[in-house]
């Protein structure tokens, strides 16, 4: 509805009808502008990102302190020679460990999803519901459980695996998989099974039918979810933490924690905001790889769909 | 299959026959091709999802060495239960010393949930019914929290409660407030930080929810008299419970085992909740027994909850 059409009835209100000017009328009115419920929803969208933002300012700090401006410079980026972001040697490796497991994450997660969700579309029966469940049962237990599970059982029973890289890539895709199966199989159901069988139909195997007609189609609920894997894995570091060797294989998103349980200076700050940069410069390829995926099949725009699917 | 007309087959014939009526129906694969796409992910889960849960118990129904660390008892029947009633007794017995905590963070997520039904429902109501052409816009700035990730918002906060932060110069500044020392164990920085953390997880399934609500529902509900209190009692509110009980369960479930809020907003043994004492059994030596029986209850508290999300929203996606 426009607001034009909202709006229409207030002006040919009936005779008789309590004026619009009076408080008592105000009230009455239904088709006033709803004025309480818009400042409080600017009001708590200022209060969800305005803090980020001011975090974000405070690496551009002149002082030591995260809490009082003293000046805008570059000191915790560049110019501190041993404590700024860039000249501090564990926290650039931290930023390539985080980058080192997202990209591992993805490249383990994504396909694996992938191929169950498409396998889960047409595989029907008891042992299929009990191995969806399974997987979507990733997706509702907190974190700390999974997390502390595979802690116990990499220093318990696998002990080959130790605390490092690899458990922190096998705690990464086990947290992630469900993301990608969900997605994939919402744009399955979007899909449904007529392409696949007009392709058979004119004399495709199975196989081509999946690799030449299916899988195209699927390309972009793929960026899509390898975008979001990628991204929380940037995020992570409940599990990551718990899955941590030493202080080498601690990832940007640790080294933060840590730090601001300590006394941060604002290049953790800078670090965080860093972490944040990464992260959506992952969801800004996934998106621009889902407009070049559905470039003349969209409906909207290529963010809104984007976005739509994230939720 | 043993009809008299098909009798004179061989089984391999019959075999041929059935996989000719199939191709002609349409797509014919063999039993294991669609399996065996789910196998990777299948094995996978299987290694690390369902076999540390067993772990779990198996470490939770152990015993342990000389040096506290624990020793997993994986064969049902020698399972050692006097480990795992310890640590039930130190959360319900009488002299128990994880009681409160427990106590403390059922409290803490009682109240932070309530904040955040309320804030999130207010929210999503506004932008699903008068959101507009500025839907999209209201709807990027809802899920921009989404990928700041969890530690830079807790972060933000740390300076700005800290004693000279920005908080406290408004509280310095408005007369009949003084500052607070917020970062030093107050429960309610805590239970800020909590809403902070969760409310927009919670406000996009009750978005997505009152959005699908037809405005004919309430146009008619108006038409037959009600007034708009009512309309939204009666109609609205109704049709957005699910999402509600959804939007709770899926705060609920990370916040009982949030640990880092309270660690990054407090740090004070006074604001400890279930998940610290997880997170300490992780690097304090010889601890790794009573995290796993902790997790335990935790798992078991959280077991209903988390079956009736998975069962609503696999109905909702049927629905769809």
């Amino acid at each position: 509805m426009t607001d034009t059409a909202i709006a229409a009835p207030e002006r040919t209100a009936p005779v008789g009808a309590v004026s619009a000017r009076t408080p008592r009328g105000w009230l009455r009115n239904p088709w006033r502008k709803p004025r309480f419920l818009e400042s409080f929803t600017w009001l708590y969208l200022a209060w969800s990102i305005l803090p980020v933002l001011i975090a974000i300012a405070f690496s551009f700090n002149a002082g030591r302190s995260r809490s009082a401006w003293q000046g805008f410079s570059l000191r915790w980026w560049t110019e501190d020679p041993t404590d700024a972001f860039f000249n501090d040697a564990a926290l650039r490796g931290a930023l390539f460990q985080s980058m080192r497991l997202a990209v591992f994450t993805v490249l383990i997660a994504v396909p694996i999803g992938t191929l169950f969700a498409i396998g889960l579309d047409r595989w029907r029966g008891r042992v299929a519901n009990t191995a969806n469940f399974t997987i979507l049962l990733g997706f509702v237990v907190p974190e700390i459980i999974l997390g502390f599970a595979l802690f116990l059982t990499i220093t318990e029973v696998f002990t080959f695996i130790t605390r490092g890289t690899y458990a922190q890539v096998v705690g990464l895709v086990t947290w992630q998989i469900a993301y990608s199966v969900i997605i994939v199989r919402a744009r399955l159901l979007s899909i449904g099974s007529e392409y696949e069988e007009a392709a058979m139909d004119l004399g495709a195997s199975p196989t081509q039918a999946i690799r030449r007609v299916l899988m195209p189609l699927l390309y972009p609920a793929i960026f899509a979810s390898a975008a979001i894997v990628f991204a929380d894995s940037i995020d992570d570091f409940v599990t990551v933490r718990f899955l941590s060797g030493d202080s080498g294989s601690e990832p940007l998103s640790v080294k933060i924690y840590n730090a601001a349980r300590g006394s941060p200076t604002p290049a953790v700050n800078a670090a965080a905001t860093m972490m944040l940069v990464v992260a959506l410069l992952g969801v800004g390829i996934g998106i621009l790889a889902y407009r070049f995926a559905t470039r003349g099949q969209r409906k909207e725009g290529a963010t809104k769909e984007f976005v739509n699917i994230s939720i | 299959m043993s009809s008299s007309a098909t009798e004179h087959l061989s089984r391999r014939q019959k075999r041929r026959a059935f996989k000719q009526l199939e191709a002609d129906r349409g797509a014919w694969y063999p039993r294991w091709f669609w399996p065996s796409f789910a196998a990777p992910a299948v094995l996978w889960q299987s290694i690390f999802f369902i076999l540390p849960f067993y772990v779990i118990i198996a470490v939770a129904f152990g015993t342990y060495d000389a040096l506290r660390s624990p020793v997993p008892i994986f064969q049902p029947w020698f399972w050692d239960f006097a480990q795992f009633q310890e640590v039930l007794s130190d959360i319900f017995g009488s002299d128990a010393k994880y009681q409160a905590v427990y106590l403390r963070t059922f409290a803490f997520i009682i109240i932070a949930t309530m904040l955040c039904l309320v804030i999130g429902y207010t929210v999503a109501y506004f932008v699903a019914r008068h959101g507009g052409r500025r839907k999209t816009l209201f709807l990027v700035l809802l899920i921009a929290p989404f990928w700041i990730n969890y530690l830079m918002r807790m972060f933000a906060w740390q300076s700005l409660l800290a004693d000279d932060g920005f908080v406290n110069d408004v509280f310095a500044f408005v007369p009949g407030l003084t500052p607070v020392a917020w970062l030093s164990g107050k429960p309610y920085t805590v239970i800020l930080g909590l809403v902070y953390g969760y409310v927009p997880y919670l406000v996009l399934p009750v978005y997505g929810q009152l959005d699908r609500i037809g405005s004919s529902l309430l146009e008619a509900g108006r038409d037959l008299g009600a007034s708009p209190w009512q309309t939204f009692r009666r109609v609205t509110l109704p049709l957005s419970k699910p999402a509600l009980l959804a939007g709770v369960i899926i705060i609920m479930l990370p916040m009982m085992g949030d640990y880092y809020t309270n660690q990054l907003l407090s740090g004070s043994p006074k604001t400890t909740m279930v998940g610290n004492i997880i997170d300490r059994s992780v690097f304090e030596p010889g601890r790794g027994a009573l995290g796993a029986s902790v997790v335990l209850t935790l798992i078991v508290i959280l077991l209903v909850p988390m079956i009736y999300y998975m069962r609503t929203t696999a109905r909702q996606a049927v629905d769809r």
